[in-house]
C-alpha cells in the first residue's frame, strides 16, 4: 500500500491539511498538523498570482514570497519533513510555472527524491495533462485532478483519467476560503463522483469548524481544511504550532465522532 | 507591377532570409490547433471549475461564426457605432522630417492606420463589442474585465451602457491612482471600478481578479479579456475580432498604393492591436512585420515590460507564453511608461510568431516612446496614445534605412488625450 492509500484505509475519513511552504517557521507548523493528527499534509507551493485562492492563501504566498521563499526551499522542507515523518502522506499544491519552469521532469524528480506523494497542480487541467502528467507518472507521483461543480458527468471520466492518490472536490465554484457549500450538495456531489471512480474522495474549500468537516466526513472519503490553518499562521507567528494543533485536534475528534 | 517589385524586394532580401521562408509552414493563418495551440505556446491552462466554461464559450464562438446575423450585427456596429472603416493616412510631413537624416534615396514612406479615430479613441473597442455580441448570444447578464491603463475598462463599460448590461471593471490600486480621468470615465458610462490591492495591484493582479470573480460567478458572468491573451479560445477570438484593423488595411493600401507594404510596424502590450494588423498580411511573405515591445527603462535591467525579447516561456492567465519571471517562474513586475503595454506577459500566437522567425520584434525605451510622442503631435498634429508612440519610435529608426519608395503601414492604436498628465509630469511641465 502507497502511503496514501493507506491514509484512505483508516476507519474515519481522512483529514488532509493544507498550509503554505516558507510561510512562518514551516517545519513546526508541520509537525504540529501531524500531532493534532492530520493524516494527509498538502503542503502549498508560494506563486506570485495565485488565482484561485482567496484572501487568507493569497496573504500566505506573498508572505512566505516576501520571506525569500525559493523552489529548493520548498523540496528542502519536503524532504526534511519526509525525513522527520516517514509515513505521513505529503502532496505538493500550487500552480504550473512555478511546477514547470525548469521542464516537468527536473520537477518530477525532485519532488520524488523529496519524499513527495503527489501533485496537484491548479491550473492544469486534463486539457493540458502533457505539460507535467506524464513527468510525475514516469516517477510514481500522483497526479491529484480536481473535481468541481461545474464538472459534469459527461467530463468527469476525463479528470479522473492518469489521476491516482485520490480526486479531490472542491466543493464550492469559487476561490479558497469564502463561501461553504450547502450540506446536501456535497452528498449528492460526493455520491456521484464516487459513483464514478474507486479514488477516495476529499472534500474541500471553505471549510473552518469541526462541525462542518464532520457534515463532510459523513459522506466523502476525506475532508482538508487550508484557509483555516494559513490564518492561524498568518495571526499567530511563531506561536500558531500550539494553535495549529489544537484545531487540526478538534476537526480530528469531530471527524472520528462520525 | 506588384508582382515585379515583390520579386526586386526578394533579391534585396538577405538569403538566409529566404532560406528560413522556405523552411516555414506554407499558412500562418491557420492557428491555433483544436487545442488552442499555438505550436507549443497557449493552450487552456485554468482551474478545473473554468475549464467547462472555457469549452461552452468556444463552442458558442464557433457558431457564432458560422452565423450571417452575428457577422452582420457586429460590422453594423463597426460601422455606425464605432466609427469604421478607420482612415488609412499617409503621413507626408513625418516622412519628410525622417529623410532629412536618411542618405539620398532613403526614407520609406509612412503610413498610419488610424485606429486613434474609434469611439472611445483606440482599438479596444472593436474588440468588446464581438465579445458583448457574444455574451448576449450566450445569454450572460453581467460583465467583468481587467483593465491597466483604463482603456480597455472604457471601452467595455462603453458597451455595456451601450447593451445595458451591468458591468464590473478590475483594476490595480496603482493604476487607479495614476488613471484617474478614465476611471471617472469608467464611472460616468456606469461601471463599478474595484481598486485591486493584491499583488503589486497593477494589470496582472487586475487580471488575477477578474478570474477569481469568473470562477465564482460562471453561470451569470461573462469575463471580456481585453488582449489575445488568456485561455483558449480568447486569443484567437481577440484576434478574430481585431482583425478588422489589418483586412481594411489590407485593402485601402492595396486601393491607395496598387501594391501591398513592405513593413507593418505595431507596439506589443497583449499584443491585440499588433496581431489585428499583422493577421490578415502574414501570408503575404513579401510583407515584413515588426512588433515593438516596452524597454521601459532598458533591457539590460529589470525595468522593462519585454516578455518576449527579456523574458522565457511559461504559464500565466491561462496560456503558455513568454514571461517575465524570475528562475523560479515567480512572475516579475513589468515597467512601461505606458500603462497599457505594462504587462509580464504576451499573447501566445505572437511567441510562435517570434519563434518561427515570422515577426521581428525590437523594444522601445521610455525616452524613445517620449521623442517619438512629440514628433507626431508635431509634425502631424496628432497627439497619440504612449502605447502607440512606442511603434513611431520604431517607425522613426526603420524608415530611414528604407528605400523611398518602400512603404511602411503603422498601427495608429489609440489617442493621446488619456496620456497628456503623464507626459507633461515627464516633460518637467505643471499643469
Ligand atoms: C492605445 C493602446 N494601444 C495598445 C495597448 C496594448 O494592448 P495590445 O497589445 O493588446 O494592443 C493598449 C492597452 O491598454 C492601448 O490602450
Amino acid at each position: 500500500m502507497t502511503r496514501l492509500q493507506n491514509a484512505f484505509s483508516k476507519p474515519h475519513a481522512a483529514f488532509v491539511a493544507f498550509i503554505t511552504a516558507g510561510d512562518g517557521d514551516t517545519a513546526a507548523n508541520l509537525d504540529a498538523l501531524v500531532e493534532g493528527g492530520a493524516d494527509v499534509i498538502e503542503l502549498g507551493m508560494p506563486f506570485t498570482d495565485p488565482m484561485a485562492d482567496g484572501p487568507a492563501i493569497q496573504a500566505a504566498n506573498l508572505r512566505s514570497l516576501g520571506a525569500g521563499t525559493t523552489t529548493a526551499d520548498v523540496l528542502q522542507i519536503a524532504y526534511d519533513f519526509r525525513t522527520r515523518h516517514p509515513d505521513v502522506p505529503l502532496v505538493l499544491m500550487g500552480y504550473a510555472n512555478p511546477m514547470i519552469r525548469r521542464g516537468p521532469e527536473w520537477f518530477a524528480e525532485a519532488a520524488k527524491n523529496s519524499g513527495v506523494d503527489g501533485v496537484i497542480c491548479v491550473d492544469i487541467p486534463p486539457e493540458e495533462d502533457d505539460a507535467l502528467g506524464p513527468a510525475l507518472r514516469a516517477e510514481g507521483i500522483s497526479p491529484i485532478r480536481l473535481a468541481t461543480p461545474t464538472t459534469d458527468a459527461k467530463r468527469l471520466p476525463q479528470v479522473l483519467e492518469g489521476s491516482s492518490g485520490f480526486l479531490y472536490y472542491v466543493s464550492v465554484a469559487g476561490v479558497t476560503g469564502l463561501q461553504q457549500a450547502a450540506a446536501g450538495s456535497i452528498e449528492e456531489a460526493v455520491a456521484a463522483l464516487k459513483a464514478a471512480t474507486d479514488l477516495p474522495v476529499a472534500v474541500g474549500f471553505g471549510v473552518r469548524e469541526p462541525a462542518q468537516a464532520a457534515a463532510i466526513a459523513k459522506h466523502a472519503d476525506g475532508v482538508v481544511v487550508g484557509s483555516a490553518f494559513v490564518d492561524l499562521v498568518g495571526e499567530h507567528g511563531a506561536k500558531a504550532p500550539a494553535k495549529l494543533k489544537e484545531l487540526t485536534a478538534a476537526m480530528v475528534d469531530a471527524i472520528k465522532a462520525v | 507591377m506588384a508582382g515585379l517589385e515583390a520579386e526586386t524586394r526578394l533579391r534585396h532580401a538577405q538569403p538566409e532570409r529566404i532560406f528560413v521562408l522556405n523552411d516555414l509552414p506554407n499558412t500562418f493563418r491557420n492557428q491555433p490547433d483544436e487545442r488552442g495551440h499555438f505550436g507549443d505556446f497557449g493552450g487552456r491552462y485554468v482551474a478545473e471549475t473554468l475549464m467547462p466554461l472555457i469549452l461552452e464559450l468556444e463552442r458558442e464562438y464557433r457558431a457564432a461564426q458560422q452565423d450571417p446575423a452575428f457577422q452582420a450585427e457586429f460590422d453594423g456596429l463597426m460601422e455606425h457605432y464605432v466609427g469604421r472603416p478607420s482612415p488609412m493616412y499617409y503621413a507626408e510631413r513625418l516622412t519628410e522630417e525622417l529623410r532629412k537624416d536618411a542618405e539620398p534615396g532613403m526614407g520609406a514612406q509612412v503610413w498610419f492606420k488610424r485606429d486613434e479615430l474609434n469611439h472611445t479613441g483606440a482599438h479596444k473597442i472593436n474588440n468588446c463589442i464581438g465579445q458583448i455580441l457574444l455574451a448576449i448570444r450566450m445569454g450572460k447578464t453581467r460583465i467583468i474585465a481587467e483593465t491597466g491603463a483604463g482603456q480597455h475598462g472604457v471601452a467595455t463599460a462603453t458597451v455595456c451602457a451601450r447593451f445595458g448590461l451591468p458591468c464590473v471593471i478590475y483594476m490595480g490600486a496603482e493604476d487607479v491612482a495614476r488613471q484617474s480621468p478614465n476611471v471617472f470615465r469608467m464611472k460616468l458610462l456606469g461601471a463599478q471600478v474595484i481598486p485591486v490591492t493584491s499583488g503589486g495591484a497593477t494589470l496582472k493582479d487586475a487580471m488575477n481578479e477578474g478570474l477569481r470573480d469568473w470562477v465564482a460567478n460562471v453561470h451569470d458572468t461573462f469575463y471580456i479579456i481585453g488582449t489575445a491573451a488568456g485561455p483558449h479560445p480568447y486569443p484567437e477570438m481577440v484576434r478574430n475580432f481585431q482583425s478588422v484593423i489589418g483586412t481594411e488595411a489590407r485593402a485601402q493600401l492595396l486601393s491607395r498604393t496598387g501594391r501591398l507594404p513592405d513593413l507593418l510596424i505595431a507596439c506589443i502590450g497583449g499584443g491585440s492591436n499588433a496581431l489585428g494588423l499583422f493577421h490578415p498580411f502574414l501570408d503575404d511573405p513579401e510583407v515584413k512585420m515588426l512588433g515593438v515591445e516596452a524597454a521601459g527603462h532598458g533591457l539590460d535591467g529589470d525595468e522593462h515590460a519585454a516578455s518576449l525579447l527579456g523574458g522565457a516561456p511559461g504559464v500565466l492567465h491561462g496560456n503558455k507564453t513568454y514571461l517575465l519571471q524570475d528562475e523560479d517562474g515567480q512572475i516579475t513586475e513589468g515597467h512601461s511608461i505606458s500603462a497599457g503595454l505594462d504587462y509580464p506577459g504576451i499573447g501566445p500566437e505572437h511567441a510562435w510568431l517570434k519563434d518561427t522567425g515570422r515577426v521581428e520584434y525590437t523594444a522601445v525605451t521610455d525616452d524613445e516612446a517620449l521623442e517619438g510622442f512629440q514628433l507626431l503631435c508635431r509634425t502631424e498634429g496628432i497627439i497619440p496614445a504612449l502605447e502607440p508612440s512606442h511603434a513611431l519610435a520604431a517607425v522613426a529608426k526603420r524608415a530611414p534605412q528604407m528605400r523611398e519608395d518602400e512603404i511602411i503601414c503603422m498601427n495608429l492604436c489609440g489617442r493621446g488625450d488619456k496620456d497628456i498628465f503623464t507626459v507633461a509630469e515627464k516633460l518637467g511641465v505643471e499643469m
